[in-house]
């Protein structure tokens, strides 16, 4: 080994500790920004050791990449709207899955031509499995941030026999990859394996809708380090497995809380279609709801002593993090007891709310996780739901026959007094009827979510 | 590459699996959204395979793709730490009765 490899191997070394380190400090919010410099000194450790190796032997065109990637990431990162975060990850994971596999198809057709011998059985099939699943991610992904983005429509797409058709262009890739594994040298069948990859990404992500986001998105994440992870068993590059596995363990565990958090399974999420309109939605049932103005909201929540508020994905398309601060202000200025229940799957990502409030300039500590708002609520005098609707639904604990029965919820229906604001009676993303919103101690508060609470901040801070 | 790699390999990706299991498992929920930033950053690593493969300048097909991943890669490693940074400098720690006007 030369005197070069070695040292280059040295910052690979460097540089999997020192992700490993980020990540252990990532855990906890005071020792969280740590973890980022760790993570960032690691990188560049292991970018400067590659660019030192003997088989660079030109730069113009890294420099020129180099250059157009962080002029197009730097932006990215400082002007996107914290709002914006579940379709920066999303692209992200597509960026990820793109770069596998791209660097998989250049490997095969360079060892093709210039090293048929290094296309081993094993380099062959884990080669196709990086290109595989790259590709899906890639475009699976694209799709996930379109339907975020709502370039694409947020409802599943779904027609008859979708999972047998999914499923076929799977398992026609899947036998086509084994076929190469074992004939490396059909190079004319590539390019059907690649586009077949492209096509299974989208037919993946077709049917899921937005209130699955979050599992899918965790799952994308995945994907794209066991990808990255694959590649690294092709480069023989060891950094590259570590980061891989790290990433796609990662983004397993997210899935796993995420699937637990909707009693749901793997299989439901990805081939369930949830979300379509269900016959339940469509037979509207006339009962009676209390609804209430700003004022009288602001007269309950002046005489409570603690308040519960419990934000949904509504706030956040809403934009109404700043307000529900500024009510935040305003209540414990008053010696009212203010916390958050914020549910797993509240919003389109793991953690998404939690990143909200934070611009917002609330405090951390008062976030407070599912299990301890519950046990909290029962005497809590006024549970303030802002845009969330089925992480509230009391139909998930009783309701054999509902579609989130079993789901864990945020039991806000335990408050004295409830109080909902919505913009009208349409039911939510699942299309499930809730029955939170008809019992007795329940106020609906209808309207924009922004717009209401603007009302009930100018109401409350002229109140003596 | 002999079995002895393909040995070595595998070892190396089943024991950083679990530490990845046990590490991750620690995060609060508090912290998800940026921990899924980070690890995005971190496994944006495979821009030191496509640095390689763009640097060789082999063929003229592996250095278009080569170039592609590179910029995609830098990307995610440019934004994912970066955004990472700018949401943990949002999360503060503030007790109830110091409240007033944020920083």
């Amino acid at each position: 080994m030369s005197t070069q490899a070695i040292f280059t191997q040295t910052t690979y070394i460097i540089a999997a500790a020192l992700f490993i380190l980020s990540l252990k400090w990532l855990s906890a919010v005071p020792t969280a920004r740590r973890g980022v410099i760790a993570g960032e000194i690691g990188m560049i450790l292991a970018i400067a050791g590659t660019l030192l190796l003997p088989q660079i032997v030109s730069y113009k065109w890294i420099i020129l990449t180099l250059l157009i990637g962080s002029a197009i990431g730097i932006p990215i990162a400082y002007l996107m709207p914290m709002t914006h975060v579940p379709q920066r990850t999303a692209l992200s994971h597509s960026f990820g899955g793109l770069a596998v596999g791209l660097v998989g198809t250049a490997k095969y057709y360079l060892w093709h031509e210039h090293d048929p011998e290094r296309l081993t059985p094993f380099i062959m099939a884990v080669l196709c499995f990086e290109v595989l699943l790259g590709f899906l991610t890639f475009t699976g992904s694209l799709m996930a941030f379109g339907k975020l983005q709502e370039l694409l429509p947020t409802r599943p797409i779904v027609y008859r026999g979708q999972n047998f058709v999914n499923l076929s262009v799977l398992a026609i890739a899947v036998a086509i990859g084994v076929y190469l594994t074992i004939n490396p040298a059909q190079i004319g069948l590539f390019p059907i394996f690649i586009a077949l990859a492209l096509a299974f990404g989208v037919m993946l992500i077709l049917p899921i809708g937005g209130a699955d986001m979050p599992t899918v998105i965790a799952l994308l994440n995945s994907y794209a380090g066991i990808s990255a992870s694959a590649m690294g068993f092709v480069l023989q590059n060891k950094l590259l497995i570590i980061a891989g596995a790290l990433d796609g363990s990662s983004g397993f565990i997210l899935s796993i809380i995420m699937c637990k958090a909707m009693n749901r399974s793997f299989t439901n999420v990805l081939f369930g279609a949830f979300g379509q309109v269900s016959p339940q939605a469509l037979k509207a049932e006339e009962r009676t709801v209390r609804s209430a103005t700003p004022e009288e909201a602001a007269d309950i929540l002046l005489a409570a002593s603690s308040v519960a508020i419990i934000p949904g994905y509504g706030m956040a398309v809403a934009q109404a993090q700043h307000k529900v601060r500024e009510l935040f202000d305003l209540l414990t200025r008053r010696g009212i007891d203010v916390k958050f229940g914020i549910h797993p799957v509240a919003g389109r990502m793991p953690g998404h709310m939690n990143v909200l409030l934070a611009e917002a300039d609330i405090p951390y500590d008062r976030l407070l996780e599912m299990e301890d708002i519950n046990s909290e609520l029962p005497h809590t005098d006024v549970a303030l739901v802002i845009g969330a609707n089925d992480v509230v639904n009391p139909a998930a604990k009783h309701d054999k026959n509902s579609p989130i029965y079993g789901m864990p919820i945020i039991e806000a229906d335990r408050a004295r007094t409830v109080m909902v604001i919505k913009r009208s009676m349409n039911p939510g993303f699942a299309g499930i009827e809730n029955e939170l919103y008809y019992m007795d101690k329940t106020l609906m508060l209808f309207g924009d979510a922004k717009a209401y609470l603007s009302e009930l901040v100018k109401v409350i801070g002229q109140e003596k | 590459m002999t079995l002895q790699d393909i040995l070595g390999n595998l070892y190396v990706f089943v024991l950083a699996t679990f530490l990845g299991f046990e590490v991750i498992r620690r995060v609060s929920p508090l912290l998800h959204t940026p921990l899924m930033s980070l690890t995005n950053a971190i496994s944006a690593i495979s821009l030191v395979g496509s640095l390689v493969i763009l640097g060789a300048q082999e063929t003229t097909l592996t250095t278009v793709l080569g170039a592609l991943a590179v910029t995609a890669s830098t990307i995610n490693v440019v934004s994912g730490f970066l955004i990472t940074d700018r949401m943990l400098k949002m999360f503060k720690k503030r007790e109830p009765g110091e409240r007033g006007k944020s920083s």
